[in-house]
């Protein structure tokens, strides 16, 4: 079972977002569940450069593992505030720290979609495909 | 309807995700794949191959019968020794690839991919009629436990008597290890030194926790079938459905040794394969390794100045390179030229064509 941490909101593509209810701008990176369908992750790119503005759900760069490749997507509208460095040196944080030096990129939020989830409608989600 | 090897429940114990692979739900992973290939490549690392099917080809002609149904020579293979071979159709096509030990004068058992076994006893059952051989799948009956890794030798030793020096590359042998009957043969997929121990079905609990218990202090770890595949792949060995198939032909995939036409007598396949070894194949299985860090993956096109010439078979990061790394098969024209590059999902990512294998242990 892995963690599922209830102050998140979640997307259908496996993403947390930290940070929704007290500003302007959020926190990306992938569920532990996701980060355990990948197994050991071994390169990440966040395509959108830092200052570009994304609509929610475009496909904004990858994470790669030992045997798959998945789309990062963008779970809110905005502007790429930050991306994690640490991450794109050390891809295996993601695994390691998921929920915290795992985390991908920041966005000052300008579109929140209605469709974002709950913890509790995620770990749904998950215990539906696992 | 997914199947269950014996070591089923081991693996649900040790906390593996498991994978369907050609129909059996394998362990994929128990917990970092890298980890696991790196404790293959420096100590350690025990594998269920259940999945794979053993059919035993039993007669006084058995040798002569696997002599017409291979492309190997087997009748001269020694009793005790072994040897990679394969099984094409009348067109040449590879069916499967095989390992064929030779257990006694007129006994021999023949190793076959999990996909493709009951296609292998089926097709063998029909090649030797009229010989004095007969073909039994026994694969329903038997376990398949490897040790592989540089310290494979130190951890089976103690459990058996059998004289593990004296057992080559590419030999087997019947031996008592940890209690169970079990032939040991000195092959494996992984690039390193190593045993693969096959025990009937209700020894093989007992076997694999002998041999987790005799491995701890020497650092053997259980590793899944993602492992393998990056292992094998370093290796430079072929995976069957990946780059082979009954489209190909051994000369093809690199493997032309394998066919040999200075048997005596003829083979399914032989004209076949008599009118490819004529000719130059138009294209040919090369290893790649990509100078960026995204990854040629199955099915990705090679490409060189926007055509496309050729495609990855398998691909994956190399935990013993430090970058991604692809076999593929490529056009001759386009390989002379140079300058290839990989279709990654839309942008064209240069590599660079190697000789095969990735990785080579040291002796």
């Amino acid at each position: 079972m892995s963690t599922i941490p209830d102050d998140l909101s979640y997307t259908k593509e496996h993403e947390w977002v930290a940070g929704l209810e007290d500003g302007r701008t959020v926190t990306v990176g992938i569920t532990a569940y996701a980060a355990e369908q990948l197994g050991d992750v071994v390169y990440v790119e966040v395509h959108s450069e830092v200052g570009t503005t994304v609509a929610a759900g475009d496909a904004i760069g990858e994470v790669e593992s030992t045997k798959s490749v998945s789309d990062i997507f963008a779970p809110v509208g905005g502007e790429i505030v930050e991306v994690n460095a640490a991450v794109a040196d050390t891809p295996a944080l993601v695994n390691s720290d998921p929920y915290g030096e795992g985390w991908l990129f920041r966005v000052r939020v300008e579109e929140e979609p209605e469709d974002l989830l709950s913890a509790a409608e995620y770990t749904a989600l998950t215990s539906g495909e696992s | 309807m997914s199947r269950s090897t014996p070591l089923r429940g081991v693996h649900e114990s040790l906390g593996a995700t498991l994978t369907d692979f050609a129909g059996w739900q394998m362990p994929l992973r128990y917990g970092s794949e890298s980890a696991e290939h790196n404790a293959v490549r420096t100590a350690a690392g025990l594998f269920d191959l259940s999945h794979m099917g053993e059919i035993f080809v039993v007669g006084a002609q058995a040798g002569e019968a696997l002599d017409h149904a291979l492309v190997g020579h087997l009748s001269v293979l020694a009793p005790g020794r072994a040897r990679y071979t394969m099984i094409v159709n009348e067109t040449g096509g590879i069916l499967d690839d095989l390992i064929v030990y030779r257990l006694d004068e007129d006994q021999y058992m023949v190793v076959a991919n999990a996909s493709n076994y009951a296609l292998v006893a089926r097709e063998l059952a029909d090649r030797v009629r009229g010989y004095d051989a007969r073909v039994t799948d026994r694969s329903d009956e038997y376990a398949l436990v490897a040790v592989q890794g540089p310290r494979s030798a130190e951890i089976l030793a103690p459990l058996t008597d059998a004289g593990l020096d004296e057992l080559k590359y590419y030999a087997i042998l019947p031996a008592v290890v940890a209690g169970a009957p079990v032939l040991i043969a000195r092959t494996g997929y992984t690039g390193e030194d190593g045993f693969e121990l096959f025990v009937l079905n209700e020894h093989a609990v007992p076997l694999w926790n002998a041999l987790t218990e005799a491995g701890r202090d020497a650092g053997l770890v259980p590793a899944g079938l993602s492992a393998r595949d990056t292992l094998r792949l370093e290796a430079g060995m072929p995976l069957y459905g990946n780059e082979l198939s009954a489209a190909i032909t051994p000369f093809e995939a690199g493997l032309g040794r394998v066919v040999r036409f200075d048997k005596p007598g003829d083979f399914v396949g032989k004209a076949a394969l008599e009118r490819v070894a004529a000719n130059d194949t138009p294209r040919r299985l090369v290893g790649l390794v990509a100078r960026g860090r995204r990854v040629p993956r199955h099915g990705y096109p090679v490409t060189r100045d926007g055509a496309v010439v050729g495609e990855v078979t398998s691909g994956a990061p190399s935990q013993s390179l430090g970058r991604p790394i692809a076999m593929a098969y490529v056009d001759e024209d386009a390989l002379e030229k140079g300058g290839l590059t990989v279709d990654i999902r839309g942008s064209q990512e240069p590599v660079d064509v190697v000789d095969l294998p990735f990785y080579r242990r040291s002796k």
